[in-house]
């Protein structure tokens, strides 16, 4: 009752602001014309700032006892050591000497190896079936000769995700240990969730070069932060009496950390190794732009070239490594969480019958590889090439379809995209401003007014706000999409026991696919421009619109539909007045998480000649700007922060008007 | 009487924002008034002696502070005020070092929810104090070993704690904590989690070890039955006073206060007097029919079936310690 002034008064300011601002904007540019565009000479000069400052740190910042170019070198040199080893086991062999005139000593473990010790990883984390799954992944991957891209993506996974997993575990316990620590160390987390991921690449490309170590940089401080969040999650998951256990047996504090709670909230942390590795692979695929080669950089090169035909096989190559590191790494962590039968008093081969399969299929490779160099390679002659023919299939789609195509690009453009374009041009910043701080203070208070006006004020004071809004309307614009598509979807399949099941598996494969896959098939059809961009997005962006109707739906509490039917409610009034109704507060989250994934997607399509602010950050990342880059990003990063705090407090009301808080 | 082990006393601890005001500002306040400034005082100015050798049981309803003040006796957390002496020690004074040392070496505590390692198994739980300390391989899988089969759980040692039952668990928490052989035994609601029928079983398998163990035991629960079977003295909590300490017969037939009072009055003689107060030296050999010295007056009388008319009394070591007639037995009855 108390708040009900309150709220009042925000409902209030809130109309007020609106009026003004509609007002401002009929007015017209004419009338107050730096309302429309942000004067150039109050402009924020922070691209020139963060230049600066990187210039400095890489020419002259000295920590005392080492410069800043010595720690990005020792930095680097950490991953790179273990990174060669790992590509020369895989791919390139050992070698000697410099170059071209480089000699392998060592080959490579040949693709029938790196294939029997994958599946003898999957028979001990799952058993025959998963070991059979992984054969025929790798057999494919053979197959359809993308085995030596693969790898090299491969090799970097294997050399990011645990060090990612180490790293976060390490943060997440300091974080833990000082909450200090987690509270310098938490918004930086949260900024980085929402920064797009050309963001990273900017300055990593600046401070270690261009090349794979670089790429490996930036896959791990992009896959880092939710192990850390993981870590901190579980440790504080873990039972008081567990604590108090760890004082009365006399634990010293090093003994209670690693002993006691790092074991205990171990199941936790094995669902935080699989998100690392599948960040992993997600990112080593873009991070192809700054030299991780692989199997994104097939799809870069070919998305390039528009070279349908190799772009589609190496998006499959893509989406296959996908599926067999999210299986693999689910099982793994399944095993490891759960009690292992007691192998006390059986020698070391019964015990790890496994590894020791594993390391003797390894010799043997290597051995056979001097002896027989013929077994080295998939031959030939088994290799299947389906590029010509999905070049000719998405040719003779284009020919066939066309008209058809082209009419339904151009009806959406034209009666969607067009209009809503022009009409974002039009808004007054300083309008969009004062209307989402009043809307902050109507939903939050007075804090998320500062939060919203400030930052949305940044964006126009760093001169972002024209790219700002072509990602708003296009960003926008897919998330309505994306919510007409996904809420009904979600209806539908919520009270269908079979049909949730199947729409599950779909969007659960698509979440694990790496974000670039998607642009593939939509370039093919629409070629390149804001029209192919909102497709992608909206394919991207649709699973958490369908995720959360279903869970929202399915947690509506069935004595009320059940006390709906007995007062007689046709089904329609059940689903729309009360189940609808109930779950909106999840709906609304389920949205917001929508526009987290069409940001992050937006962003990407940057590659497809979009015109917003990931191509701000794409062209940063071609020139290595990191001034322009950041700016760019963090304008992402504003309106994604500003976005999802509104629509939390959105559902937050919601909840706490039905009660459910 | 024996030595004392542990007291405490004037222990308070306060819970509610800082800074806390000095315990000797809150003397005398309600807890209405502690209420009105924002704090909770759940031990308040608690005293109390455990000797050597003795059962202590800690009773009181939910919430009423039996938690807070074992945690304050193990300094798991620190008391807002008094003082708390182990063997004439003061805990609250001693640095951290010492804490773990006299933690590692004399105390022991089983926990509600067993608070068992999931990573580890039965053994390996048993075995995790002793590692702690740096005990070598061999010697602690052996004494670990012991105490798993003091428990009855021989045969289970490679067993994970999801695969036991609950009150196997709690056999798996209860060898933990003596595993190190402590002299002060902490039990906060160990049998609570536990379905009736393994409560009292589990009742009965603490009282057999106890008698072989003489450990000094503090001894939390709240349940009133519980706390008569096991005691040798009881102190009943409400709202964090201690509202009285004695034997469980001196609760029952003279209440300090009306609380105590409400508490015990439905509670018959018959199941409060033991037979070693109305026993007599054993005139006979042997008996057919034979209850534990530590068995009270209902127990006994369910041992008198038709035709008997008297009972032996037992030790642990299952030596005739007295005898009861059965006159004397229902007269005693009858007298409440
Ligand atoms: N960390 C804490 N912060 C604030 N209040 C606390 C804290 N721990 C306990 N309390 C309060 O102290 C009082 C006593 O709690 P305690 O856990 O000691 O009760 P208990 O007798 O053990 O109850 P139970 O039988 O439920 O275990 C309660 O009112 C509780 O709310
Ligand atoms: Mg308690």
């Amino acid at each position: 009752m108390a708040a009900a002034p309150a709220r009042n008064i925000g409902n209030w300011w809130f109309a007020a602001v609106l009026i003004a601002a509609l007002a401002l904007w009929f007015a017209g540019k004419g009338t107050v014309p730096w309302a429309f565009d942000y004067p150039k000479a109050w402009m924020i000069p922070a691209m020139q700032w963060v230049g600066g400052f990187s210039k400095w740190l890489v020419d002259q910042a000295h920590f005392g006892l080492f410069t800043f170019k010595e720690l990005t070198r020792f930095l680097a040199g950490l991953v790179d050591f273990p990174y060669r080893i790992v590509l020369s086991l895989l791919a390139t062999g050992f070698l000697e000497g410099q170059g071209s005139a480089a000699v392998q000593i060592v080959p490579p473990l040949p693709w029938w190896a790196v294939t029997i010790i994958a599946a003898l990883f999957g028979h001990w984390a799952g058993g025959r079936k998963l070991a059979l799954f992984t054969t025929a992944c790798f057999l494919f991957l053979a197959a359809f000769r993308q085995w030596d891209s693969a790898m090299v993506t491969l090799a970097s996974i294997l050399v990011a995700a645990p060090l990612g997993t180490i790293g976060g575990i390490l943060l997440g316990v300091a974080c833990y240990r000082w909450p200090l620590f987690q509270r310098l160390i938490a918004p930086v987390l949260d900024l980085m969730q929402t920064m797009p991921v050309f963001a990273y690449l900017v300055p990593v490309l600046v401070l270690f070069g261009f090349g794979p170590t670089a790429a490996i940089v930036a896959t791990l401080i992009f896959a880092m932060p939710p192990m850390i969040r993981v870590t901190l999650l579980g440790l504080k998951g873990v039972p008081g009496e567990i604590h108090d256990l760890a004082a009365m047996v006399g634990c010293t504090q090093a003994q209670t950390m690693w002993r006691v709670l790092v074991p205990a909230a171990r199941q936790s942390l094995m669902v935080g190794v699989n998100q690392v590795i599948m960040l992993s692979l997600n990112m080593v695929i873009i991070a192809s732009m700054i030299g991780a080669g692989g199997l994104g950089f097939d799809v870069l090169t070919a998305l390039r070239r528009l070279d349908f035909g190799a772009g589609i096989e190496a998006g499959f190559a893509i989406v296959v490594l996908a599926l067999v590191l999210d299986r693999l790494s689910q099982a793994a962590a399944d095993k490891l969480g759960a009690p292992q039968a007691s192998t006390e008093g059986r020698s070391f081969v019964q015990r790890h019958p496994h590894g020791v399969a594993a390391a003797a299929v390894a010799v043997m490779a290597i051995l056979l590889a001097y002896m027989a160099p013929v077994l080295q390679a998939y031959p030939q002659a088994l290799s299947v090439s389906t590029g010509a023919f999905f070049s000719d299939v998405v040719a003779w789609i284009n020919v066939n379809y066309f008209d058809a195509l082209e009419g339904f690009k151009n009806f959406i453009l034209l009666n969607i995209l067009v209009p809503a374009k022009r009409l974002l041009f039009t808004v007054p910043w300083i309008g969009a401003v004062a209307v989402l701080a009043a809307l902050g203070f109507k939903l939050g208070g007075w804090r998320l007014a500062v939060l919203a006006g400030t930052l949305v004020f940044l964006i126009a004071a760093t001169g972002q706000w024209e790219k700002a809004m072509i990602t708003v309307y296009l960003c926008g614009t897919a998330v309505v999409l994306a919510t007409l598509i996904g809420v009904p979807v979600g209806v539908l399949a919520a009270d269908r026991e079979r049909l949730w099941r199947g729409v599950q598996a779909v969007i659960d494969t698509l979440q694990t696919l790496p974000s670039f896959v998607y642009l593939m098939p939509v370039v093919m059809l629409f070629r390149v421009g804001d029209f192919t961009a909102l497709i992608a997005i909206v394919a991207f962006a649709v699973v958490p619109a369908i995720r959360y109707t279903v869970l929202g739906l399915q947690k509506v509490d069935p004595s009320l539909i059940e006390a709906g039917r007995a007062m007689g409610a046709t089904p329609w009034q059940i689903l729309s007045r009360i189940r609808l109704r109930l779950a909106l507060p999840d709906i609304l989250l389920g949205m917001n998480q929508t526009i987290m994934f069409a940001l992050s997607m937006l962003v990407i399509t940057a590659l497809v000649g979009t015109r917003d602010l990931g191509q701000e950050v794409y062209i940063a990342l071609t020139k290595a700007d990191i001034g322009r880059g950041i700016v760019a990003g963090l304008a992402v990063a504003f309106i994604a922060i500003v976005s999802d705090r509104l629509i939390a407090g959105a559902a937050a009301r919601q909840k706490a008007g039905l009660g459910l808080a | 009487m024996s030595d004392v082990l542990l007291s405490c006393r004037k222990v308070w601890k306060v819970f509610g924002p800082q800074p806390l005001p000095p315990t000797r500002e809150l003397e005398g306040l309600g807890t209405e008034e502690l209420t009105a400034r924002g704090l909770v005082a759940a031990v308040r100015d608690a005293s109390l002696d455990v000797r050597e050798g003795e059962i202590f049981v800690i009773m009181g309803l939910s919430g009423s502070g039996k938690s807070t003040l074992v945690r304050c006796l193990s300094r798991l957390i620190e008391p807002s005020g008094g003082e708390i002496l182990f063997r004439g020690e003061d805990l609250l004074t001693a640095d951290t070092r010492r804490m773990i040392e006299i933690r590692r070496k004399h105390m022991g505590m089983v926990f509600q929810n067993f608070a068992l390692l999931p990573h580890l198994t039965v053994l390996e739980n048993v075995a995790f104090p002793l590692d702690i300390q740096g005990m070598e391989r061999k010697a602690r899988a052996a004494r670990a070993q012991q105490m798993v089969e003091l428990v009855g759980l021989k045969g289970k040692e490679s067993f994970y704690p999801r695969q036991l039952s609950g009150g196997q668990q709690q056999r798996v928490g209860i060898a933990r904590s003596l595993a190190v052989e402590p002299d002060l035994w902490f039990l906060d609601e160990p049998f609570s989690a536990l379905d009736p029928l393994i409560r009292r079983e589990m009742q009965d398998e603490f009282l057999r070890l106890q008698g072989s163990l003489k450990k000094t035991i503090v001894f939390i629960t709240h349940d009133f039955d519980e706390a008569i079977r096991l005691a040798d003295r009881i102190a009943v909590m409400k709202d964090g006073v201690i509202e009285q300490a004695a034997s469980p017969e001196e609760i029952i037939l003279r209440p300090a206060t009306p609380y105590v009072a409400k508490f015990t009055e439905n509670v018959p003689r018959a199941k409060v007097i033991r037979v070693e107060k109305i026993m007599v030296k054993p005139k006979a050999k042997s008996y057919a029919a034979r209850v534990p010295v530590r068995s009270n007056l209902a127990e006994a009388a369910k041992a008198l079936k038709p035709g008997v008319a008297v009972v032996g009394v037992v030790d642990a070591s299952g030596a005739f310690v007295g005898e009861i007639r059965r006159e004397a037995l229902t007269a005693q009855i009858m007298a409440g």
